[in-house]
């Protein structure tokens, strides 16, 4: 039975065509679908016993309870929803003070394959749906206290662009959750048309997955450098108003001897020139079989130093929720090969 | 402004063959010329979505063919597959850098990421190459009479669905893993889907073949 909950108002207004119910009913089931933390069609209380009898028979609601929760000792959440495909998606809720962030994924497993990541050991099991993405937001305990969304976790955002789309109209509407876009980010490893169409169709912040300024480097680490080169996505971005109300930021993992070097420092600073952004280091958590070390807390907070000195923003981002493997990919994999 | 974007030009169809049970081998005309291993985006429409697919012709050919297993929840691969000669399709220049190397090589390739290799071989670029090649049906290795003909005993098989005595039975993961030891001096090229790549990788590396020597493709 198809979902409601993960519709956009022009998709209810067709339900409401198709049930014969009135065309004003579509706003109103946005609104307890969106606006008013409901979970079944019954607490539609506005709506009409028949026109609920006609939902009822014809739709489900369509949000999932989680399956799994572990908390960390800093407080860090992190969820396991189970998907249409019987395979896990995690979700992570990460409090700092009065900033409640959740990141939320788009895919079971992953396609991009990037030699740092856990997540892409699980393969490609599928694309979630708009409804599955915010249901990640929709059916956590913390959900009404959410200020900040970003969209990276499992799967790459831009490989599954329609439903992010879907779920980005429907956070950002007036009819839907009315979050500010400015409250957004979504990442990317840098698939260009998708970028392109997203900046085109959504005011969400964007972060690119950048791990390396030198080509052939990042194609070790990322094999979308081949087709995909960084030196057209920065060409991309640079066409785009950054630096005022929207926002682009650079994920960079640290890597021991890979890419912490001043060489790394002094290209970065040259092929970001003229782009108003921000650096996030990130600290590497290892994972089985990778060739891959994290660099040392001092090279970390020496490269961060050199390129503030260099005039580019930079910042370390705390590492949370180790305790309970809260990195993107560690939790569901871990279940997925305990189960295999 | 926008950065140019990656125009896609309408072409003609010149031939679409079935090869495999779901595997279509699509040919159309030629306008610009490319490297073997490098992907061009495709599309039915002119506006309509695109994806990337690797060349499967030769550089000296006079036109260019890309290969592909229909995907039957696709958008694309479904429309690709009902065209006849002379229909339209719309195609960017080529882009990529999954390209030839000269140097001692295994070419690891899974379902249709063969077709940088078979450009390769078609191309005249094959030394010192040794090609794997995965597949779940023995009928799926078209291109084996050209491979074992220039390449010879070179050409490895690995089928993990039937079972056939010139075959390894298993994939190409469970070859890698029956293999006393791997050149460590050797390139290794992986072309095809993200669970073949990431899994070949890891047993490349626990073999202590350095990262740098391991070079993929992923088809997504």
């Amino acid at each position: 039975m198809e979902s409601l909950f993960g519709k956009t108002l022009d998709e209810l207004r067709d339900v409401t065509v198709i049930l014969g119910l009135p065309s004003y009913t579509a706003k109103q089931i946005a609104d307890w679908l969106y606006g008013k933390h409901v979970f079944s069609i019954d607490d539609m209380t506005n709506l009409s016993l028949s026109a609920r009898k006609q939902l009822k028979e014809n739709y489900k609601f369509g949000t999932e309870a989680c399956s799994k929760v572990q908390t960390s000792i800093d407080g860090t959440k992190k969820y396991l929803f189970n998907t249409s495909v019987n395979k896990y998606i995690e979700t992570a809720y990460i409090p700092d003070s009065d900033r409640h962030t959740v990141c939320v994924s788009t895919q079971v497993g992953c396609k991009m394959g990037c030699l740092f990541c856990m997540t892409g050991k699980q393969g490609f099991q599928g694309n979630l749906t708009a409804g599955e993405i915010l249901n990640q937001l929709h059916s956590i305990e913390e959900s009404s206290r959410i200020t900040n969304i970003v969209y990276m976790g499992m799967g790459e955002p831009l490989d599954n662009l329609e439903p992010v789309l879907k779920s980005l109209e429907i956070l950002t509407s007036e009819w839907g959750y009315a979050m500010s876009p400015r409250r957004i980010t979504v990442s990317t490893i840098g698939l260009l048309p998708a970028m392109r169409e997203f900046l085109e169709k959504s005011e969400a912040h964007l972060a690119v997955s950048l791990h390396s300024p030198f080509e052939e480097e990042r194609k070790m680490l990322m094999p979308v450098q081949q087709v995909y080169p960084l030196n057209e996505v920065l060409q991309e971005i640079r066409s785009w108003d950054f630096g005022k109300q929207r926002r682009v930021s650079f994920e960079y993992i640290m890597f021991r001897g890979l890419n912490d070097t001043p060489e790394h420092v002094k290209e970065l600073t040259k092929i970001l020139s003229g782009i108003r952004c921000r650096i996030n280091l990130i600290r590497f958590h290892p994972i089985p079989d990778t060739p891959l070390d994290t660099s040392s807390d001092e090279t970390i907070s020496a490269f961060k130093d050199a390129l503030n000195d260099k005039g580019i923003t930079t910042t370390i981002r705390a590492s949370r929720g180790e305790d309970i493997y809260a990195a993107c990919g560690l939790l569901s994999t871990k279940k997925l090969l305990k189960k295999s | 402004m926008h950065v140019q974007q990656h125009t896609l030009t309408r072409q003609s169809v010149l031939y679409s063959e079935k090869i495999a049970e779901d595997v279509f081998i699509l040919g159309f005309q030629k306008n610009f010329d490319f490297e073997p291993g490098q992907v061009v985006g495709i599309s039915v429409e002119e506006n309509g979505p695109r994806r990337l697919y690797s060349i499967c012709s030769g550089k000296e050919e006079d036109h260019i063919a890309i290969l592909y297993n229909v995907v039957d929840e696709g958008y694309l691969t479904p429309r690709l597959s009902s065209l006849f000669a002379g229909d339209s399709i719309w195609v960017t220049e080529p882009r990529g850098d999954f390209l030839y190397d000269p140097g001692p090589s295994f070419w690891i390739a899974s379902g249709t990421g063969i077709a940088p290799f078979y450009s390769m071989l078609k191309s005249g670029n094959f030394d010192r190459k040794i090609l794997l090649h995965g597949e779940r049906h023995l009928e799926k290795f078209y291109f084996y009479d050209e491979f074992y003909d220039t390449l010879g005993h070179n050409y490895i098989r690995c089928c993990s669905g039937e079972e056939d005595p010139a075959v390894f039975h298993g994939r190409v993961t469970g070859y890698l893993r029956s293999l006393p030891s791997l050149p460590l001096h050797y390139k290794y090229y992986l072309c095809g889907r993200a669970e073949m790549v990431v899994e070949t990788r890891d047993i490349l590396i626990e073999r202590d073949i350095p990262f740098n020597h391991i070079i993929s493709e992923i088809y997504f």
